[in-house]
């Protein structure tokens, strides 16, 4: 789970130089704007089947946290 | 729930009208240096936008135009339209109602019945619901959708997430009351808890105008705006548009027993190719299948199918037997789709003013 997630998120966000961690805040990458945001959201969809709802994907902060409710969300 | 099946209703014809201003997103500031220019341009396809921007064409303007083509081209005879349904969040005044104004411009009969509906995005398919509704029992036999927008007045040009993406567009749909046809099938849905993700809170009677209403401010992505201008939470909008433009088509093909790989074309609203793309995708339609007018002319607001239909399909309409579905979601938040079929009907090219 974590290396297929951390590997489709850093494709998303088109992070090839360097490698990522859990408690990134990935707000604060160079690469993160609106249009990455959208295709997370896609790419969520895509991949996992889930749709995290705007307000509740504005409460996860780092990669760590968007990881765990995806994991949550997807067992269900 | 929320499926209708409009029988003896049938499609006649689609006309459209834009301004002839073009403004260009490749030559836009607004949207950075010139490679988050091009990424932006890739991403929603939208390369440019007919505006009506510095003009005083209004969106009642183009649909008269519209309007008036078609009624020309179908031979109708003007006493004959008895229902005049105006589509759009950008009517002429507050009250009276833009349609009644549309009756008399267009020289319509005083029988003509004509009503206002307040709907964006998903405008055509409810005007058009409202439209079979009103034609179906058989009194009412010709009727007008005209449908349109000039979302681009209500647009701060400070607001990178909305700005480049919307166009100006006013639209004519014929329908009427023909005994035997199938008619049309629609599917029909809102959600009222989302009417925070579009909206332009001052300037209508919950928050009336003030001079504070013009004031701008500057949000988190940089983006500066007053509160008569348009807020769009456009991931909300996103999520929203990418779950619910599906499952509306799949409601509406196994409803009703439609085929899905037997549809010739699927009109979408014009929301951005990104999210169009997502959804034709989980439909899993062949690319062809799918026609864009965004490229040219943005995001339409409820112009979008007509338009789509008149710029890109008109030779076929025309000419041939076509089964087409269409859905449409946004402003309310309010969705829906409709599948009709059609035998050559009337589609004037697009005109320009």
């Amino acid at each position: 789970m974590e290396t297929k997630f951390i590997d489709l998120f850093k494709e998303v966000l088109e992070i090839e130089d360097r490698d990522i961690n859990l408690s990134d805040e990935f707000r604060q990458y160079d690469e993160w704007d609106s249009l990455v945001y959208l295709s997370v959201i896609a790419m969520l969809d895509d991949e996992y089947d889930i749709v995290i709802e705007t307000d509740e994907f504005k409460k996860l902060i780092t990669v760590g946290e968007l990881m765990e409710e995806v994991k949550k969300r997807s067992s269900k | 729930m929320g499926f209708q099946h409009f029988k003896n209703i049938k499609v006649q014809g689609f006309a459209a009208c834009v301004p002839k201003h073009i403004e260009n997103n490749e030559d836009l500031e607004l949207l950075g240096n010139s490679e988050q220019i091009k990424k932006f341009i890739e991403t929603t396809g939208i390369k440019q936008r007919h505006t009506v921007q510095g003009q005083s064409i209004r969106t009642s303007d183009m649909c008269l135009v519209a309007a008036e083509k078609l009624i020309e081209e179908l031979n109708w005879n003007k006493n004959e339209v008895d229902c005049l349904l105006f589509v759009s969040q950008t009517g002429d005044y507050i009250f009276p109602a833009t349609s009644c104004i549309l009756q008399d411009k267009l020289g319509l009969s005083n029988d003509c019945f004509a009503m206002d509906i307040s709907l964006g995005c998903s405008g055509w398919i409810h005007g058009m619901a409202t439209i079979a509704a009103l034609l179906q029992n058989g009194g009412f036999k010709k009727g007008l959708l005209l449908a349109g927008d000039t979302s681009t007045m209500t647009k701060s040009p400070f607001d990178k997430g909305s700005y480049p993406l919307f166009g100006d567009a006013g639209t004519a749909t014929a329908v009427e009351f023909v005994e035997g046809v199938d008619g049309i099938k629609v599917h029909t849905s809102t959600d009222g808890k989302g009417h925070g993700a579009i909206i332009v809170p001052d300037g209508g009677f919950r928050n009336f105008y003030s001079p504070e209403s013009e004031i701008y401010k500057e949000y988190e992505d940089g983006s500066k705006r007053n509160s008569l201008q348009t807020f769009m939470d456009g991931a909300a909008v996103f999520t929203f548009g990418i779950t619910k433009g599906p499952r509306s088509v799949f409601a509406l093909v196994e409803k009703y027993k439609i085929d899905l790989s037997e549809i010739d074309y699927f009109v979408f609203h014009q929301a951005n190719k990104f999210m169009v793309e997502k959804i034709r995708n989980k439909i899993k339609i062949p690319s062809e299948k799918v026609p864009y007018s965004l490229d040219e002319f943005g995001n339409t607001s409820c112009s979008s199918i007509p338009l789509t239909v008149v710029t890109r399909l008109s030779n076929k309409i025309k000419n041939e037997k076509l089964k087409i579905m269409t859905c449409a979601f946004g402003v309310g938040l309010s969705w829906g789709s409709i599948y009709f079929e059609t035998d050559g009907i009337i589609c004037p090219d697009i005109i320009m003013i």
